[in-house]
């Protein structure tokens, strides 16, 4: 039963969509199955939070290594739950202004969105700016040129890098535009650089995007008619 | 000096980095771009339409990838209100919420006679990846019943005729992602004929430029792509140019171009290190 009715559900929903593609007059059931999908898509994110609050707590209680984190991030999470779900500090709204609620919970100068803009938002940009630092130690490690495919990369590499700044118009810009009858310019390391991005990178990445087209067309199929029943999870009925 | 280099901490590479790219932030580099055909495709998209056509504005981003997203999603904005287009702001992006405020803010500081609700409107985020899409092509209410301040959307001047987003004259995506620019695509501007330009991130810039000229208008991928919109915006709004807000991604110029200048320098001491340790026989 516990695999059953899921299958039922993914199958009948799954073509009711395929269907109101096809079919003008079917078309409202596929938006009334993504208003569904959507309640649900919004229902997981309670899922989500209980099962994150579990596996951490779970790990303070067993002290396993790097608990103080997990005691970082549920202090952090809770913290972050009461001040948007009570709308702490923020002003009620100009249509209903004796209601203090109604106020939307991100609004300028709120707690929530204290906790935004002066932790959660330097933290992530913080997060993604070290990347810098990890690949410029990684071009002085790892990227040797030891095989006829790494030096085509490396090439390939150093031209980009060099035609996405301006230092590729400025190392190249005294190639004529027309030389011996033949666009030379085409030889400048910016149009080097649109010419590997929009010509093999081009053909590479619609090769792939077919292939992985075709590749969750047959999948989906399998889903729906119930063969491939891994994203049940446990084979135990 | 073989030794050294060959032995060298990382936390060195790190330093360099910090320094190389902090002094063209501090000196303020700047340099002359020169667009590209996709980016001046972008520029014509919004360019072109007559004044005051509705612009649907999706801003899938967060702020891991604002540093390279939001320039561009800024300058859309400015470009737009330029043209006095109605703008209809929305995410699938839970973190995006504040973000599109902060374009709000470009608004309500450089274009005063702009007013909320008759020339732009924040739709806020909606849940469901790219569920909402599938619902608001067809029928926008379904998903969206009202805008971020919780009013109706019947009773908000620009939407109450809006039934749904296929009355858009343009989509304009800003995308990290998943969900982004190519769902957009496929559920929206391909099967309904909507046309659509992008701005993403350079890693996922080359996953998009296949949809490109037929199902988007044009592409901007990073920064650099950003900086020569932003140029191509100045060459045309000329009051821009000692605007620095207008400069975001002109600025972030800079820094890239030493950045990878350093990289490129990095990989060939490291390989020289390693042909020198190979032919010392340091290295298998």
């Amino acid at each position: 039963m516990k695999r059953t009715v899921p299958l039922i559900i993914a199958g009948t929903v799954g073509f009711v969509l395929i269907v109101s593609y096809f079919i003008p007059y079917t078309e409202s059931w596929g938006e009334d199955a993504m208003t569904w999908f959507n309640i649900l898509a919004a229902i997981a994110f309670v899922l989500g939070a209980g099962n994150l609050v579990k596996m951490h707590l779970k790990k303070i209680s067993d002290q396993q290594a790097g608990w103080g984190y997990s005691a970082i991030t549920l202090a952090a999470f809770f913290f972050t739950l009461i001040v948007g779900m009570l709308k702490i500090g923020v002003t009620p709204s100009e249509k209903y202004p004796t209601n203090a609620w109604a106020g939307p919970y991100d609004q300028a100068g709120s707690a929530f969105r204290w906790v935004y803009d002066y932790l959660f938002l330097p933290l992530s940009a913080t997060m993604f700016a070290m990347l810098a630092f990890y690949i410029a130690s990684a071009a002085f490690r790892a990227f040797r040129a030891k095989n006829v495919e790494a030096i085509a990369l490396l090439t390939t590499a150093f031209i980009v890098l060099l035609g996405r700044t301006y230092a590729g118009v400025w190392l190249t810009d005294w190639i004529p535009e027309e030389s011996i009858g033949l666009e030379a310019d085409a030889l400048r390391l910016d149009n080097v650089t649109g010419t590997i991005m929009n010509t093999f990178n081009l053909a590479g990445m619609r090769a792939i995007t077919i292939g992985i087209a075709l590749g969750v067309a047959s999948t989906s199929l399998k889903v729906l008619l119930g063969v491939d029943r891994s994203y049940l999870g446990s084979t135990d009925d | 000096m073989y030794t050294f280099l060959r032995d060298l901490d990382r936390r060195w590479i790190f330093l360099l980095m910090g320094i190389v790219a902090t002094v063209p932030i501090l000196a303020g580099w700047r340099f002359p771009e020169d667009p590209s055909p996709m980016v001046r495709d972008v520029f014509h998209a919004i360019e072109d339409l007559p004044d005051g056509s509705r612009i649907f504005m999706a801003y899938d981003y967060d702020p891991a990838s604002q540093g390279e997203l939001h320039p561009m999603a800024l300058a859309f904005t400015r470009h737009c209100a330029l043209k006095g287009h109605k703008l209809y702001f929305f995410t699938l992006w839970p973190q995006g919420g504040p973000l599109i405020q902060q374009n709000i803010r470009l608004i309500e500081r450089n274009f005063p006679d702009y007013e909320y609700g008759e020339d732009y409107v924040n739709l806020g985020y909606r849940s469901g990846q790219e569920g909402p899409i599938k619902v608001i092509v067809t029928d926008l209410r379904k998903s969206v019943a009202v805008d971020v301040n919780g009013t109706s959307l019947s009773e908000i001047p620009m939407t109450r005729d809006i039934r749904n987003i296929q009355q858009m004259d343009l989509i304009v995506n800003v995308s990290a992602g998943y969900p982004g620019t190519k769902e957009w695509v496929l559920y929206a501007s391909t099967p309904y004929n909507i046309e659509t330009v992008a701005g993403c991130t350079g890693v996922s810039a080359p996953y998009l430029y296949p949809y490109y000229p037929e199902q988007l208008a044009g592409i901007l991928g990073a920064i650099k792509a950003a900086a020569e919109y932003e140029y191509t915006l100045i060459e045309e709004y000329p009051q821009l140019k000692d605007d620095p807000t207008a400069q975001e991604a002109l600025r972030r110029m800079g820094p890239q171009l030493v950045a990878h200048v350093t990289l490129i320098v990095l990989i060939i001491v490291g390989n020289t290190i390693y042909f020198v340790g190979r032919s010392r026989g340091d290295v298998t």
